[in-house]
């Protein structure tokens, strides 16, 4: 299967893939021509004798070390503003884009104040920013061509922009040039605090290995799809913080075991929190504005609403304790004997 | 399929090592691929090749190690090895196990030429 779309290896459209992939990369590869200018030490070290020319470098760095460097700017980026910031990962057509707008347009009933922004990321068309901007909440798209994934970079610029773009609107433009080079120790213009939703491409492979600087992964799931998908794509539920299952009004329809889900859910990620919902009727919103309410870290009164939830959590953490303890025992009557 | 991506991410590695360090050749790379990392070792492979020619790549041998998924199980208390998450303890067949091992995706070393 080809690496980059994972066309059948024969096809025409691979040979242009692998062609595009080797020649897009070579633009950015070392220049032969500049090389005597940068590699001239090792050029001058050849008329030696009897000097080997061979050695060894010793490197132990990440490879995906560019771009983690990158999102911890983000964070420390979303940090200063005050925005929490979620990474939205599921495979295509999950109903990612419509539990947004439903998102959006409840939290403008219950907090007209909020601020809130998409960065919605697909390889092509805008029609998912057009859906956002739609609802009224400022929106970028992000196309990532052949890619399969958002990055850190790409965040970081998108958020540039949507930020420059509110900015412009508060402000007078030529004072906003905004380049980010700002001190991040105090919270910038004293803002209030908003949400930043990140689309991420559809596909729940790619998305899990990219940091781009959120607080929190959050995987959705729909019911349409198989209740075995945490199993068969684990790095993805292992890295999120949460799990919707989306499209709960289906449930009547199709052959989906949601205790079995959560059940495999845990498996890959046994602190995984899980929120059943349909962005389509409503049902189960309630759980997830309140899960976005503790996200931004708002204290509210109203505990009895969520108290099943929280109270598993706790039964959860008690029984991990309980475990913990008798693990450590066993540990040191091992140890002793 | 983002094995593409990481490719490129190997040879900005390389072509920032080459400038700092003043290098011709690349000779060997040695690469670090745990069994968790999320990353198919074949397609990795694959990608480095076809992104190779005109490159750093170009010539060089890889060799890319794959150390072994390794859990910690809470029940069992001692360290057991999973081939992927979501995998039982191959000793209780509980599943309260935390990934140890097994996550990295790195570069380890090179050997490179000065002509």
């Amino acid at each position: 299967m080809c690496v980059v779309c994972g066309c059948s290896d024969n096809s025409p459209a691979h040979a242009r893939h692998v062609q595009q992939a080797g020649g897009e990369l070579g633009v950015v590869s070392v220049n032969p021509t500049h090389g005597d200018l940068h590699f001239g030490a090792g050029a001058a070290r050849v008329s030696v004798p009897g000097m080997s020319q061979e050695r060894a470098i010793k490197l132990e760095a990440d490879i995906l070390g560019a771009n983690n460097r990158v999102a911890q700017k983000n964070r420390a980026h979303f940090e200063s503003h005050g925005v929490t910031a979620l990474n939205f990962v599921s495979s295509l057509g999950s109903g990612k884009t419509t539990l947004l707008c439903a998102t959006i347009e409840a939290l403008k009933q219950r907090q007209p104040t909020l601020h809130v922004a998409v960065i919605e990321g697909d390889q092509q068309t805008s029609f998912d920013a057009d859906r956002i901007r739609a609802t009224g909440a400022p929106a970028i798209q992000v196309n990532t061509g052949k890619g399969c994934h958002l990055d850190a970079p790409m965040v970081a610029e998108a958020f540039a922009h949507l930020h420059a773009h509110a900015h412009s609107h508060d402000h007078s433009p030529q004072r906003h040039s905004h380049d980010h080079a700002h001190d991040h120790g105090l919270q910038h213009h004293g803002e209030a605090h908003s949400l930043l939703f990140i689309e991420n491409v559809g596909n729940l492979v790619c998305p899990a290995v990219w940091d781009l600087g959120e607080a929190a992964k959050v995987a959705i799931l729909s019911v349409t799809e198989g209740e075995d998908k945490p199993l068969k794509y684990p790095d993805m539920f292992a890295a999120s913080q949460l799990m919707i299952l989306n499209k709960t009004d289906l449930l009547l329809h199709v052959k989906f075991d949601v205790k079995r889900c959560v059940e495999l859910a845990r498996r890959v990620n046994p602190t995984i929190e899980v929120i059943e919902l349909s962005a389509t009727t409503g049902e189960g919103m309630d759980m997830w504005l309140h899960w976005l309410d503790h996200a931004m870290g708002v204290h509210h009164h109203h505990h009895h609403e969520s108290s099943t939830h929280q109270d598993a959590l706790r039964a959860r953490v008690l029984q991990l304790e309980a475990e913990l303890l008798q693990a450590r025992a066993a540990l040191s009557t091992g140890a002793t004997t | 399929m983002h094995e593409a991506s990481l490719a490129g991410g190997v040879l900005k590695v390389l072509e920032d090592t080459a400038r700092r360090e003043g290098f011709v050749r690349l000779l060997e790379l040695r690469l670090e691929v745990g069994q968790l990392a999320g990353v198919d070792i074949r397609a990795l492979r694959f990608a480095l090749e076809s992104l190779a020619l005109g490159t750093l790549l170009e010539g060089a041998r890889v060799d890319i190690d794959h150390p072994p998924g390794q859990a910690w199980c809470m029940q069992c208390a001692q360290t057991v090895a999973i081939a992927q998450r979501g995998d039982a303890c191959p000793a209780c067949g509980g599943y309260q196990l935390q990934p140890t091992g097994g996550m990295e995706l790195r570069i380890i070393d090179m050997r490179v030429s000065d002509n």
